[in-house]
């Protein structure tokens, strides 16, 4: 009976004509909608434009050389620019400040959603998002004159029990303002990113699923294992990524903690890093104009790297979220 | 013969509505859907429905859940469009006109058909007295006494005397029922000819009901009113006609479509007779 | 009356005062035992106390679940004392910072500091010349033109996401997500590179307010993003369905519905940038002296005040620079609190 009536009329075209007030209203919200992405294509396009020249001169010996030579204009010999070494001691204290943050933070984030009191919850809550908005400048001030002390100490103490590795060999007696101290910093700024995040990530778990391992006899931990772990894992892993972002592009708390060297070494004790994102700064007060250009192309690639891993971050944690 | 009963009961209520109406003056503008489809992508969730609305009348939509009455109902005041994925095929004629045709003003077409939504939604950031006018200055229409229109539509709406003292509250302070009112009565604001209700009272309880019922049969003497509604004692007791929509897991079609007396009491298809009979649905 | 007797509530399930017997003690003697580990051999110091506190409290809590149970409690144990450790460890460096801030800032802290600048005051000069208006002023001056420049850019990118959702709504919102990732940094060189290189102006305010508004407008795009996704869609289509164009309906009804939220995001934006430094060490000149003119010339703001003290490095510049965290610190944490109170009141809907 109903496959008798097999014609259908053909779907009318739905023409709604917007008055002019509604188009004026459309095409305002659009441009300022579409305003994020001319800025960032501006962004790029000027430090691009800026730092052309040295790209050009440098080569790719800008990616990998570690000399950083301007010579006196009565010298007359060329500059020599090349951030190798700063990106190299940037992944560095990136990836020191990750190995304390991650797990502390998923552990943080793990006693928030499973262990903790619920009174104690909203306060430590509070203090993870105060931790988030303190200003940069103050972590560098407060880890140059109360952790660093402490750190130098810590240090000492890793240098001491465990200096036949290589990373903890100390070739001079300089164990402050280094990557390792450094990385303290960052760990402690980044520890509320990756919290908050990972927090949010485990209470979407299905409750049904973590019911269900409960029902089957776990312990806590080992329902966090078999359900939270598996469910939560791109989240958190985007969480560490965004974290390590925002370390890679920390400027100010940096600097007051890390004595920035043109140089590559695996000592992570020592009293020598690198860092874009500081030798910027560092750089910026006294540079010449041509200094200036590869100072803008020092700023593009650091741009380009936070732009990819925050892509990629939100890209894991967006797909998370959805399942 | 007991399971009849029930058709029995609502029968009763209809016609006992209907004999209590009388004769009245027909008041407002008809509007009549003709061969309406409609589609949400590739889903084909209306098929072929045809309803006249009389003037001054009251039409209850009924049939269970997914059977398309709501998107009928906001297919008549261009509310479907909003939807991306929506399509349409038919014609909705309000004066004799298609509200359809390329090139109409829709704010115009949603001005002379109000709607009120299953969920009270006064607007939260207004008072009573502003909900009220919104309409005015939504649709940026002149009105010479503001005051006057105000206690008209809330005297109309059944509301006036339970907030005359308080005009100067914000809505979400009033009881659901009476939140339900403040929207009929922003509605009749704009004097629309037919006012569409989606499920008005499904949120609120059986003594906010009764209150709502009332105020559609005192407003049914001037305009046309469609109701859908899941409830079908709710339909035998306000509305002059029925429709029944059914979907048997494809497009919705309208069943049947006649007085609400012959529906209850006398439906020419059986699957009618067994909705309003409580067999399925 | 029947005397009906109701069983008194109880929660078996919770902990009872004989069971917590054994954990009490077991912690007692955890304490015990590390005092004696830290008193009787070579490990000493506080950090020695806490890591050897840590380790036996592990092998203890372990030990008696395995005791009690199995190799999978004594695992749950482990994990479960690591967890509360982490969870701990959070709060330490909030604590040790404010404490910090407060201990050496409030020494430098007087009425007369918000009175004058450092335009006539030695590095060195004591604590009681001298004063951070100009700062104050700086930063004030920043924050109402990043707002300014951030706050319309901000709302109509989340209207454009939530209001008309056009083709692009995925990928400017993909792109608003990341671009609150940008090192500061990046965006003081770009604001350098138009502001002063391209265009040829002076360091001045309004330079780094402009760097501070990139900062800015995907903190109040994505906050105000959440507000409006919040407005029930209800409210809009009954404003449409009263003859409402698009426009009169958002203007009238979803923003002042979304107000105290759209409020909120802008401080949450402001909280986030008042203490920005880097963008600000490249485009404001950092000046001594109050500069009233927010669009020419050097000026400084709170942050830069404390880089320059910070890299001054003599006591009292030192100590200057504690007292201007300090200040910073009131700052963020006073618009911190405004953002708790205004999204904690209760909404009208």
């Amino acid at each position: 009976m109903s496959t008798a009536t097999s014609t259908l009329p053909p779907k009318r075209e739905i023409t709604t004509k917007p008055r002019f007030s509604d188009k004026v209203f459309r095409a305002v919200v659009t441009t300022g909608g579409f305003s994020s992405l001319v800025i960032l294509g501006l962004i790029s396009l000027f430090l691009l434009y800026n730092g052309l020249n040295v790209f050009r001169t440098e080569g790719l010996g800008f990616i990998t050389g570690f000399d950083w030579i301007v010579p006196l204009p009565e010298e007359g010999l060329p500059a020599q620019y090349g951030i190798g070494a700063m990106l190299y001691g940037t992944v560095v204290i990136g990836l020191i400040a990750l190995f304390f943050a991650f797990p502390i933070s998923v552990g943080a984030a793990l006693f928030l959603s499973y262990y903790a009191p619920d009174w104690l919850k909203k306060p430590m809550v509070l203090v993870i998002d105060v931790m988030a908005a303190i200003p940069s400048i103050v972590f560098g001030l407060w880890g140059f004159f109360v952790l660093m002390p402490h750190a130098e100490y810590w240090a000492k103490l890793i240098h001491k029990y465990l200096g036949f590795i290589p990373i903890f060999d100390m070739p001079a007696n300089a164990f402050t303002r280094s990557p390792f101290i450094a990385g303290l910093v960052l760990a402690i700024m980044i520890i509320p990113i990756i919290t908050s995040i990972s927090r949010e990530i485990f209470a979407q778990t299905p409750l049904d699923r973590i019911q269900a391992a409960y029902a089957l006899g776990a312990t806590k931990w080992s329902m966090i294992k078999s359900v939270v772990f598996p469910y939560g894992r791109g989240g958190v892993v985007g969480g560490a990524m965004l974290g390590l972002g925002r370390a890679i592009g920390e400027t100010v708390a940096v600097y007051t903690v890390l004595n920035i060297v043109f140089d590559i070494r695996i000592e992570v004790l020592l009293s020598a890093g690198g860092s874009v994102a500081s030798m910027i700064v560092n750089k910026f007060g006294e540079a010449n104009p041509d200094e200036l250009k590869a100072l803008m192309a020092s700023g593009f690639v650091l741009f380009l790297v936070t732009l990819l891993i925050n892509f990629l971050a939100n890209f894991i944690i967006n797909r998370t979220a959805r399942e | 013969m007991s399971q009849a009963n029930p058709v029995h009961s609502l029968a009763n209520v209809a016609a006992a509505h209907s004999a209590s109406k009388g004769d009245h003056h027909i008041a407002g503008t008809g509007i009549e859907a003709k061969n309406i489809h409609a589609w949400f992508g590739d889903k084909h969730v209306i098929d072929d429905v045809s309803i006249d609305f009389f003037p001054g009348t009251v039409t209850a939509l009924i049939g269970p859940s997914g059977c398309g009455k709501s998107t009928f109902i906001r297919i008549l005041n261009r509310m479907h469009e909003f939807i991306p994925t929506a399509a349409m095929a038919g014609e909705v004629l309000l004066e004799g006109k298609d509200i359809y045709q390329s090139g109409t003003d829709v704010t115009k077409i949603r001005l002379g058909i109000g709607m009120v939504f299953q969920k009270p939604n006064p607007f939260p950031s207004m008072t009573i007295k502003e909900n009220v006018l919104s309409g005015l200055k939504l649709a940026q229409l002149k009105v010479s006494n503001q005051s006057e229109l105000l206690e008209s539509c809330l005297v109309r709406a059944g509301l006036w005397n339970e907030v005359k003292d308080r005009l100067n509250e914000y809505g979400g302070a009033l009881s659901g029922g009476q939140q339900q009112r403040l929207c009929i009565a922003r509605s009749l604001a704009v004097s629309p000819q037919v006012l569409l209700m989606d499920e008005p009272c499904s949120a609120l309880d059986p003594g906010s009901t009764l209150r709502i019922e009332e105020t559609i049969r005192e407003l049914s003497a001037s305009m046309t009113i469609i109701i859908v509604t899941h409830n079908m004692q709710q339909a035998a007791r306000v509305s002059d006609r029925t429709g029944f929509f059914l979907s048997d897991g494809g497009p919705g079609r309208l069943i049947e479509c006649s007085s609400t007396s012959e529906i209850f009491s006398n439906p020419k298809d059986k699957r009618t007779e067994d909705y309003v009979t409580g067999r399925f649905g | 009356m029947s005397t009906v007797t109701i069983p008194r509530p109880s929660k078996p399930w919770g902990v009872n005062f004989k069971q917590a017997i054994p954990d009490v003690v077991a912690a007692f003697a955890t304490l015990l035992i590390t005092y004696a580990i830290v008193a009787y051999t070579p490990l000493k110091g506080k950090l020695a106390f806490v890591i050897v506190l840590f380790l036996v409290a592990v092998i203890a809590s372990a030990a008696i679940s395995g005791i009690r149970r199995d190799r999978k409690a004594a695992l749950n144990s482990i994990s479960t004392v690591m967890i509360y450790v982490a969870g701990m460890f959070v709060i330490f460096p909030l604590g040790s910072i404010l404490y910090e801030i407060i201990r050496r800032g409030i020494g430098g802290l007087s009425l007369g500091m918000f009175s004058t600048d450092m335009a006539v005051t030695a590095s060195d000069a004591p604590l009681s010349e001298g004063g951070l208006i100009h700062a104050v002023v700086g930063t004030f001056y920043i924050v109402i033109i990043a707002s300014l420049i951030s706050v319309p850019i901000g709302i109509l990118t989340a209207l454009y996401l939530t209001e008309i959702k056009g083709k692009a709504a995925g990928t400017i919102r993909f792109f608003v997500q990341a671009m609150s990732g940008i090192p500061s940094i990046v965006a003081g060189l770009f604001i350098y590179a138009v502001w002063m290189i391209a265009l040829g102006n002076q360091y001045s305010a309004a330079a780094g307010a402009m760097a501070l508004a990139i900062l800015m407008i995907p903190t109040v795009a994505r906050t105000s993003e959440e507000v409006l996704k919040l407005i029930p869609s209800d409210l809009r289509e009954a404003g449409l369905a009263m003859g409402g164009t698009q426009w009169r309906t958002v203007a009238m009804i979803v923003i002042p519905a979304a107000q105290s939220g759209l409020i909120t995001a802008v401080i949450l934006g402001v909280a986030r940038v008042a203490g920005e430094t880097a963008p600000l060490l490249l485009t404001m000149g950092g000046a001594d002296a109050l500069n009233l003119n927010p669009f020419a010339g050097n000026s400084s703001a709170i942050p830069f005040y404390v880089w320059k003290n910070f890299l001054l490095g003599t006591e009292t510049a030192i100590d200057r620079a504690w007292s201007g965290v300090l200040v910073l610190m009131i700052i963020v944490l006073f618009f911190f609190s405004l953002t708790r109170f205004l999204s904690g009141r209760k909404g009208r809907f």
